[in-house]
């Protein structure tokens, strides 16, 4: 169940970029969740001891913060956007569809582990409004109607890098900004598509 | 009206690589670093600082040149770049570190130099994966090339810059709380005193804590000149700014303006005017923490001052328009659900207040108000904020509270009917 030397070896570099320890809390905190779709107690036990604080500490901090899950997550996580610019653009709408869809309330996973399905809080894409991530790729101009073929096909293709540019190709519409140049760089997991490696090598 | 290209320039000139550092540097990107770290001294560069007059653009607008002359002096010295961009409305960081992270890195080279630090860190918000992705590569290529790490540009100096991921906590925008979070601890905002981070920030060192926003300006600032800079724009309020324009509009999005154009004249040429050519009822003019305007507001300038002197504020450039058609209450309560839920819980007035404040809203819009319900929502604000007067009074240990206020006193003070007309009278039998 533990943490084999692989991801061990990529956390103490993470740990080496910061001048106090504690600081990789968050990163280390990302990569459990990018290992088991959750912060399990195992993890826990692991980054306490990396840290050097208590297990007790590191749940703390776990669980203050939304993108880390206490429970597991499906394969693709469902973020529909509900502030301000979306709700007066209709995203009520986009969240009942993608409700109908999946069949789950909100922070609800269904029995397949394929979708995880929350309604959320601003994530920066107002003049694209209404907004939805998966995995926190954005897809931007959602309307209702391709809120449900966004899910169709990430239950027929199930791709296991979820990418941006192509979900806003297929299902997008109106944009907060050119996103310009296409981008194949996407997420793997219900964490983050994003990991602090190689400055670590550059540096120190 | 029309934008004015200096921090946009590079993205609209080269949208197929302006991420690159090739691309950059082929529209002379890290020559004004390079000329600043062989041929400058920390002090012209913060004399052009001040002289440019710019003032923070993450919502708090407090003066650039004077945080950076706080600095207080110490072996260990940070920077932060506060990315951790959530107020509900805005979207301006995001296409900067999206399509043009290089300018953000030789505006932190430029500022380490002038503060003498050694260490930045680039703190994102979590949701921003792809946009960190960018940042991080941009990074990479600029270790490569020796404009980061040891001895940069051949000088004696050395800069390490760490991007770091948020983890989905708006009230990590804080500036305390953001230092808390990367300090590995929970993101409550810290109690003050000490007030400034300039004075005890990371690990209780002195830091810098700047926008993304007010670091990508650096690199101009120096390249033209403060005093240029300074004609630009206002007096207060100098320069360029990405205003994020979203909600009923024919055309959304970022625009790099001057300060001092009304909104209207904004929403009428740039933002292409509203959908289906409907009325305004009311406007936010600087993100979700931001008091309304209503629709026959729209002459009011967009300056610091200006929407300051009108009992709201700038904040974060983040401008959203409402038609006629939009149901404020819903409005309001969306706002308010936000706060509620971005509540760090750490002062009770905040924590229990907004929930109360959330919960009485869904009720009125529901159909299920009360009659009684009106006097419950002013009496839970005054308990956030006494007094409900702009700038609001604290009862908390940062501003998060008085901002759940904010649409309720809007709503209160300019639609009252709205909200009572959605309250069913009681019929006596």
């Amino acid at each position: 169940m533990s943490w084999d030397d692989k991801l061990l070896k990529q956390a103490k570099k993470i740990i080496k970029l910061y001048p106090q320890k504690r600081s990789a809390l968050g990163p280390l905190l990302h990569l459990a969740q990018s290992k088991d779709g959750y912060i399990s107690d195992d993890s826990i036990t692991v980054i306490s001891e990396l840290v050097g604080i208590t297990e007790v500490q590191v749940k703390s901090v776990s669980t203050f913060y939304s993108m880390y899950k206490q429970e597991p997550t499906g394969k693709y996580l469902l973020s529909v956007c509900k502030s301000i610019s979306c709700e007066i653009n209709n995203s009520s709408e986009v969240i009942n569809k993608v409700q109908e869809f999946t069949g789950l309330n909100n922070n609800e996973t269904d029995e397949e582990e394929l979708f995880t399905f929350e309604a959320v809080e601003c994530i920066g894409a107002c003049g694209g409004a209404p907004a939805v991530q998966v995995n926190y790729e954005t897809v931007e101009g959602v309307t209702p109607e391709n809120a449900i073929n966004l899910c169709e096909w990430l239950k027929e293709t199930k791709p296991d890098v979820v990418v941006a540019d192509e979900m806003q190709e297929n299902f997008g519409g109106i944009k907060s900004f050119d996103w310009a140049i296409q981008d194949n760089s996407g997420a793997t997991s219900t964490a983050p598509g994003f990991q602090t490696l190689k400055t670590t090598e550059v540096k120190k | 009206m029309k934008e004015t290209i200096l921090l946009t320039k590079h993205m609209r000139d080269n949208p197929e690589d302006s991420h690159l550092i090739d691309s950059y540097e082929k529209n002379n990107g890290y020559s004004t670093a390079k000329k600043t770290i062989l041929e400058s001294s920390p002090e012209k560069i913060l004399e052009e600082i001040k002289a440019s007059n710019i003032r923070g653009r993450g919502g708090a607008g407090f003066p650039t040149g004077v945080k950076w002359g706080f600095l207080a002096e110490d072996e260990d010295r940070y920077l932060v770049i506060n990315a951790d961009e959530s107020e509900p409305g805005t979207f301006k960081d995001r296409i900067l570190l999206e399509r043009d992270p290089h300018q953000l890195i030789e505006g932190i080279i430029i500022t380490c130099f002038s503060a003498n630090i050694k260490e930045a860190f680039i703190y994102i918000r979590g949701e921003y994966a792809k946009p960190a992705r960018r940042v991080q590569q941009a990074v990479e290529q600029a270790y490569q090339k020796g404009y980061l790490g040891k001895n940069i540009f051949g000088s004696e100096i050395n800069l390490d810059i760490v991007v770091h991921l948020g983890a989905g906590a708006y009230i990590c925008g804080e500036e305390t709380a953001l230092l808390n979070s990367l300090e590995g601890r929970r993101g409550e905002p810290r109690l003050k005193p000490p007030y400034f981070p300039a004075v005890k920030g990371l690990y209780m060192k002195p830091t810098l804590v700047n926008n993304v926003e007010t670091i990508s300006s650096v690199p101009w600032i120096i390249e033209n000149g403060g005093e240029e800079y300074n004609k630009l724009g206002v007096e207060g309020s100098t320069g360029t700014r990405i205003f994020s324009l979203s909600g009923h509009v024919n055309n959304p999005g970022n625009y790099e303006i001057e300060m001092g154009s009304s909104f209207g004249e904004f929403v009428e040429t740039l933002g292409g005017g509203i959908r289906n050519n409907k009325k305004v009822k009311a406007y936010i003019p600087g993100g979700a923490s931001a008091p309304w305007f209503r629709g026959d507001q729209l002459d009011i300038k967009m300056t610091i001052d200006d929407v300051a002197n009108n009992n709201s504020m700038l904040g974060s450039g983040a401008v959203v328009m409402m038609d006629e058609d939009t149901n404020l209450v819903s409005a309001a309560k969306s706002i308010v659900s936000f706060f509620a839920h971005e509540s760090c819980g750490q002062c009770t007035p905040c924590r229990e207040g907004t929930t109360w404040l959330e919960m009485i809203l869904d009720r009125i819009a529901s159909g299920r108000g009360r009659t009684s319900d009106i006097n419950l929502l002013l009496d839970v604000c005054d308990n956030i904020s006494p007094g409900l007067s702009w700038p609001p009074k604290m009862t908390t240990i940062c501003p998060l509270g008085p901002s759940a206020v904010s649409p309720i006193t809007s709503l209160m003070n300019d639609f009252r009917d709205e909200v009572e007309s959605l309250i069913p009278t009681k019929v006596l039998l």
